[in-house]
């Protein structure tokens, strides 16, 4: 399958054996696609180079506000840290959510990025929270939005025979603000999602001061339902706002047909349900129970 | 070919392999652990679970050279033919397996469930069990015997 399998201990060796083997070595964090895309011809590199011994980027920590998540961190990893679950709940529920604790102990959320997939758990909450990536280049470092990192299904535009995205960075959540995520599959475990939705809203006393709304599979790429979160700025977080924006999110979205997840007419429809639900529990409107079933 | 090096079931192990082995495989065909299952091997059904450093893998997918200075356990880790652990003595005794083929790999995340949670409600122990899939049972006899095995071990007062 492979030539070789090498452990780097730093970013800059990394970006020096990738280099070096110009084009035919590449990344591997958890390795829990990749191994199996491998397996099957679908990855034409023979050289992998595994990330997960190089310090510090298993870390998850804070500063200055922005909540910092290493390029090792597993799925497990963030779905327990007391940190996200306080500051970005939502993206705690998606990670929790990510195939079954084996993979979850195993795949990291910067490979959940990089594989670039429209339905990936962990990156709508990503696009929810407006996070950002650190590519590092033989060039330098560079943060981008998590919008630049897509190509199209299945295509990042980072290049893991060049570069690799070492952190994640996206502003905690305050008092007061509230997020969640929802998820639409045949079991609870062990399942692509039919559907899921990310919602990060901001609040100040009495209004919604920004709002993210981020859905899966509805398109090539995750996607950000802009107007139906504008649609609750300045807003009282309350049912109605709730219940309009998620009307706006399911009319912008746009689910094809699918053998595996549905059909079209029956995905669009349930957006507004994922969406509506997602917003209560982050208004504080509902214990979550409504939306705790999703899967029943 | 690349030497990996690991504590396998509380033994050092030293063993070349291909740098694209994966770590079923040498498991079961070059150390000769047949305990661990391989059946969708593609990391879905957890038949290939197997602990690294106390977390639960799906062997089957899992690169061998990951596995490089940590410390595995298998099934034939936990007890012997003739002194189980209490966790297999309990799936006995209940009689969850039926054709047996999932049964190591829920054992095996039966046994990280009860490491970090010693006594689990029954909705922990589905979580701890939802990487495992099994045709045969319906599962209710498996959430039984890990009951009964939690229960056991806190009796014992025993390290799970």
């Amino acid at each position: 399958m492979w030539d070789d399998y090498l452990f780097p201990q730093s970013v800059d060796e990394t970006l020096d054996m990738l280099d070096t083997r110009g084009g035919e070595a590449r990344i591997i964090a958890g390795g829990t696609d990749l191994a199996i895309q491998s397996q099957r011809g679908r990855v034409q590199s023979r050289v992998m180079v595994d990330i997960t011994h190089i310090p510090d980027l298993d870390r998850i920590d804070e500063k200055d506000g922005y909540i910092h998540v290493g390029a090792r961190v597993t799925h497990a990893e963030v779905a327990a840290s007391p940190l996200i679950r306080a500051r970005a709940g939502v993206l705690a529920e998606a990670c929790g959510s990510v195939g079954g604790p084996q993979i979850r102990n195993v795949g990291t959320l910067v490979g959940n990025v990089v594989n670039a997939l429209p339905a990936a758990d962990g990156a709508i909450a990503l696009f929810a929270l407006g996070a950002e990536a650190e590519v590092a280049e033989r060039t330098g470092r560079r943060w981008m939005p998590m919008a630049d990192l897509y190509g199209g299904v299945g295509r990042s535009t980072v290049d893991s025979s060049k570069a690799m995205i070492t952190q994640l960075r996206f502003r905690a959540l305050a008092d007061g603000d509230g997020s969640a995520f929802e998820r639409l599959a045949k079991r609870k475990a062990l399942i692509l999602p039919i559907l899921n939705a990310g919602v990060v809203v901001r609040m100040d006393d009495s209004a919604v001061t920004s709002a993210r709304i981020a859905i899966g599979p509805v398109a090539t790429t995750p996607f950000v339902a802009f107007e139906a979160a504008e649609h609750l700025v300045g807003r009282a977080p309350d049912g109605a706002a709730a219940a309009q924006a998620a009307k706006l999110a399911s009319e912008a979205a746009q689910p094809r047909y699918s053998l595996l997840r549905g059909s079209a007419e029956y995905r669009k429809a349930m957006v507004e349900v994922l969406v509506r639900r997602a917003l209560m529990r982050a208004l504080g409107l509902t214990s979550g129970e409504e939306g705790g079933d999703a899967n029943s | 070919m690349p030497t990996l090096e690991m504590v396998l079931n509380g033994k050092e192990v030293s063993i070349e392999v291909e740098a694209g082995d994966l770590l079923a495989p040498v498991l079961r065909d070059r150390l000769g652990l047949i305990g661990t299952k391989i059946s969708c091997g593609e990391g879905e059904c957890g038949a290939c679970t197997v602990l690294v450093d106390g977390l639960t893998v799906t062997s089957c997918i899992y690169p061998a050279l990951k596995a490089q200075g940590r410390d595995v356990t298998t099934i034939e880790g936990l007890g012997t033919a003739g002194q189980l652990h209490p966790i297999q003595q309990a799936f006995v005794d209940v009689t969850a397996p039926q054709c047996g083929y999932c049964i190591p790999g829920m054992v095996m995340s039966a046994k990280a469930l009860l490491e970090k949670t010693p006594h689990p409600s029954e909705e922990e122990i589905k979580e701890g069990i939802s990487g495992n899939i099994c045709r045969c049972t319906g599962y209710y006899q498996i959430v039984e015997a890990i009951k009964l095995a939690a229960q056991r071990m806190a009796e014992e007062g025993g390290a799970p």
